[in-house]
């Protein structure tokens, strides 16, 4: 079995290119399965489920998509094996940009939108830095030379990340990407995470509604960079 | 009448092309091809229409020098082959059709590394999106390409001759108007991204001196695709390809006719750039 993982903001344009790549993986005799992730709500499984692989939905309400995703991963892998697929594609819904939700072993792919500016790469944090590739999309919306910037940018935040160009709506760069998810090796063992989650858990995380300092307890950090554990 | 510097000189230049026959203009350009050591050819091989129907034109090679026009309607395709001949196709775009650089399939780095790309694009956008200073951009863009920062004060300068109101360096791109930005993006081209191959969509409707901006994107020895609904650009191509629903129907080249045609074309639009720079400056057509 291979794993992908899709990460990226919302509005990237995560499940337009990732449509594409299945068009294009199912035309070379691949057999991919898909798990949509997201909060609260999706009917991508809908758009998903047109192209004739076997797609499933995990909402992670309450609980990180990311934390989620992760503690996930085995069934996942299972439901995929029992579909009889070969490659199990997983589209995450990376929300705070703390995490990543990568496996080491598998394909980590972060999709990420040309028109969020060139200061953007330098914000996602580990979602692009311990990415194995970078999507990017939305290109047809601004000249070359930001194209060529943006591209610069994502180099500085990970040094020898393979770039593809894509397009969710012609389909531009689909080929590439599904030629380096065939060519991504198969999963075996026990999979680590590249990088760690937050050092966070705090009141707030479980429920606390008061809003002023004192009702706060957990892993606390003040806005002047301070960070402290306040309990027990 | 007062006149800016730089449209004096655009006058000048159009004055001395226009005296010349069209075909010394042509030619100048094949001279150039011979003094340019490494030869070029960029191909298109067909793929198909909107209606999968085969591209009528199977086949057509671009060599050093050349001026290639697109025509055709709105939504005839003719951005999309732009973006086919942009991205080196395989047959892997909605439309199949390959690109073949000097006869061959072109190397994956040529395809995607800014440093050895062959290509440089002027697209129909008309803003920059990237909130960042235009000195501070255009350093960044020489970077990517693996050039020298310092060019980015030589774009700006050859932007503000394209353009009406100065640009500086301490701007921020997204307060650009539409004319300044497309000034900058196509002296960005001329300095920084100087590609062999160099696609153009549709500058006439850019606000800037198309002509003036024309000549600057050709530079020495490149091959030029241009799209256009100008009658002067069009002719200014040695051929044309002609796009009809997502298809390439048929290549014209530019008859003696049409060259003569384009000589009074010139002129005329000498004339009405003169006229419109005189009703900008704010004073009145005598």
């Amino acid at each position: 079995m291979k794993m992908v993982v899709v990460a990226g903001t919302p509005g990237s344009g995560k499940t337009s290119v990732l449509m594409h790549a299945v068009k294009d993986l199912i035309k070379a005799g691949a057999a991919p399965a898909l798990v949509k992730i997201d909060c609260m709500w999706t009917e991508d499984d809908l758009r998903f489920k047109r192209l004739g692989l076997p797609v499933a939905v995990g909402l992670s309400k309450d609980m990180c998509p990311d934390h989620y995703a992760i503690y996930n991963v085995d069934e996942m892998l299972g439901w995929a094996k029992e579909q009889g697929a070969g490659i199990l594609l997983n589209e995450t819904a990376g929300l705070c940009l703390r995490c990543a939700p990568y496996p080491d072993q598998a394909l980590a792919i972060c999709v990420i939108d040309v028109t969020t500016g060139p200061n953007s790469p330098l914000k996602v944090g580990p979602l692009l830095t311990t990415a194995d590739a970078a999507v990017m999309t939305k290109g047809d919306l601004v000249s070359q030379a930001e194209r060529e910037v943006f591209r610069e940018r994502i180099l500085e935040a990970n040094p020898g990340c393979r770039i593809i160009e894509a397009n969710g709506l012609t389909g531009k760069g689909s080929s590439e990407f599904a030629e380096l998810i065939l060519s991504w090796p198969e999963i075996s063992g026990v999979m680590t995470l590249r990088h760690n989650p937050p050092l966070a858990i705090c009141t707030l995380c479980t429920g606390e509604l008061r809003v002023s300092k004192e009702h706060h307890r957990g892993m606390l950090r003040h806005l002047d960079g301070f960070m402290e554990y306040t309990g027990e | 009448m007062s006149q800016t510097i730089s449209d004096t000189m655009s006058r000048k230049r159009i004055a001395d092309i226009a005296d010349q026959p069209m075909g010394t203009a042509m030619n100048q350009a094949a001279v150039r091809n011979e003094t340019n050591s490494q030869p070029l050819t960029l191909t298109v091989q067909g793929g198909v229409d909107k209606c999968g129907h085969q591209d009528l034109v199977h086949e057509i090679e671009i060599s050093r020098g050349e001026i290639i026009g697109i025509v055709g309607p709105t939504g005839s395709g003719k951005s999309t082959l732009i973006s086919d001949i942009e991205q080196f196709a395989l047959g892997d775009t909605p439309t199949g059709r390959s690109i073949l650089i000097n006869g061959q399939v072109p190397k994956n780095e040529q395809r995607y590394d800014p440093r050895k790309k062959l290509v440089a694009q002027l697209s129909q956008n008309m803003h920059f999106l990237a909130d960042m200073q235009v000195g501070e951009f255009l350093r960044m863009h020489a970077k990517s390409r693996g050039k020298d920062p310092n060019q980015a004060d030589k774009v700006i300068e050859l932007a503000n001759t394209l353009t009406g109101e100065p640009i500086s360096p301490e701007f921020q791109l997204t307060i650009l108007s539409g004319g300044q930005s497309r000034a900058l993006m196509v002296a960005d081209i001329a300095v920084i991204s100087d590609s062999p191959i160099v696609l153009i969509d549709e500058i006439e409707n850019a606000g800037i001196k198309k002509q003036e901006a024309l000549r600057l994107l050709s530079g020495e020895g490149k091959i030029v695709v241009v799209v256009t609904h100008d009658p002067m650009l069009a002719l200014m191509a040695t051929r044309r390809i002609v796009m009809k629903n997502g298809g390439m129907t048929k290549v014209i080249s530019t008859s003696n006719e049409e060259q003569r045609i384009f000589l009074d074309i010139e002129r005329v639009d000498g004339w009405l750039t003169g006229l419109r720079e005189t009703i900008r400056q704010g004073e009145v057509v005598a």
